[in-house]
């Protein structure tokens, strides 16, 4: 029970974005597409679960007082790995998420998870716990992703949603995409509004 | 004149915080008071520049001759890790009265995505090092005018009678979306 929790609680109650607000700088930069939002809430799973699991495994062994330097180094160790890995098998969300893929290395949910659970906690929980954190991060990103794709450029993972000229192409305000959305002011409205929804929703 | 494109586009055009989406999170979390916002820019200016120095170098002058460049990422965090914690350290003996104003933000920076990003955009454009220099400090400065406009407004907000769902970062994020389309103003001055 409280195995299967560790894994789900980062997906709604705990999720990094909505819930514990970690992590911004990705969240609005990559967010402009749900593809992109998807491949980096994924490249950032693998890092939260590489990391999660060998700092669970060596936190005993490593003395307090150089902990954080030392927890710094594995996940940098994972986001390299990321890094190469992407730039040899995806290259085009390789160049579209460009310098965010290192930064993977100062994402405070990383390093949050290490220090706050992974170094407390036995292996399989802090593999679980890293997964699940992971996609709670992969899914806010994917949904403020899409959000944008489809109001920024009536597409959702490049398939267009909206056809080109509806029949109420000139009756309604969607005649054009809103552009805005995909462009830098977007993902901060879209994400204020997507934490507001939350919050009220958490409320009740 | 390049150096002043550098400069215009650094802090206005491509800003840090509105365009490029780097150093957000001491944005929303210090941008309350214009006091302390101004003590966190300071701060953040003063080891931006530093670390744009220390990691072009060692990427020039150490990974590259030994062809560890995928090392980067790795070598870039420790060393803004430790140059962090010797200013601070310096700061104290050195200055306290400057310890006083920005000693509670240096440990902050560390985990600012803004300094390690500009050490990461410097190697990837190319630029030699006085240029370097003049991207990184102007990038810092331009951080430090989205924090005090920032402050500035959050200072009114608080008068304000905000829905109760949007309080806190909602509200805050708003606030930077309208920044930002502000900001979307100056795009086309340079390139």
């Amino acid at each position: 029970m409280s195995r299967l929790y560790n894994l789900t609680k980062g997906i709604i109650k705990e999720n990094p974005i909505f819930v514990i607000v970690l992590g911004m700088c990705p969240t609005l930069a990559t967010t402009s597409s749900a593809m992109n939002g998807l491949g980096m809430g994924l490249a950032t799973t693998f890092v939260l679960f590489g990391s999660n699991t060998v700092i669970s495994l060596i936190a005993r062994f490593i003395p307090d007082k150089v902990r954080i330097p030392s927890y710094i180094v594995v996940i940098a160790t994972f986001v390299t790995i990321v890094d190469l890995v992407m730039q040899a098998y995806t290259q085009s969300l390789y160049e579209k998420l460009g310098i965010f893929i290192p930064l993977i290395v100062v994402n405070c949910i990383v390093l949050g998870r290490a220090e706050a659970f992974a170094s407390k906690n036995g292996v399989l929980d802090s593999v679980l716990d890293g997964i699940g954190m992971g996609l709670g991060f992969t899914f806010a990103l994917t949904l403020l992703g899409g959000i944008r794709e489809v109001l920024g450029n009536f597409s959702f993972f490049g398939l267009r949603v909206i056809p080109k000229d509806p029949w109420w192409s000139k009756a309604v305000f969607f005649h054009d995409p809103i552009l805005v959305f995909i462009l830098a002011p977007g993902a901060f409205i879209a994400l204020a509004y997507l934490i507001a929804i939350f919050n009220r929703l958490k409320k009740n | 004149m390049e150096y002043l494109i550098i400069i215009i586009a650094a802090i206005f055009v491509n800003n840090v915080v509105l365009s490029q989406f780097l150093g957000i999170c001491p944005f929303l979390g210090v941008s309350n008071k214009i006091s302390t916002s101004a003590g966190m820019a300071g701060a953040v200016t003063f080891v931006i520049v530093l670390a744009t120095i220390v990691t072009f170098l060692l990427q020039h002058y150490v990974l590259n001759p030994l062809g560890v460049g995928f090392m980067q990422t790795i070598v870039f965090i420790l060393v803004i890790a430790a140059l962090v914690q010797m200013v601070e350290i310096m700061l104290k003996k050195l200055s306290p009265a400057l310890y006083q104003a920005l000693g509670i933000f240096l440990p902050l920076i560390t985990t600012n995505c803004a300094v390690l990003g500009v050490a990461i955009l410097v190697i990837k454009k190319n630029y030699n090092l006085l240029e370097g220099v003049v991207f990184g400090a102007s990038t810092a400065i331009g951080f430090g005018l989205a924090l005090v406009i920032m402050a500035g407004i959050r200072e009114q907000l608080d008068l304000a009678n905000v829905p109760k769902g949007m309080k806190g970062v909602p509200i805050a994020l708003l606030t930077a979306g309208i920044l930002a389309l502000a900001f979307m103003g100056f795009a086309g001055i340079v390139k």
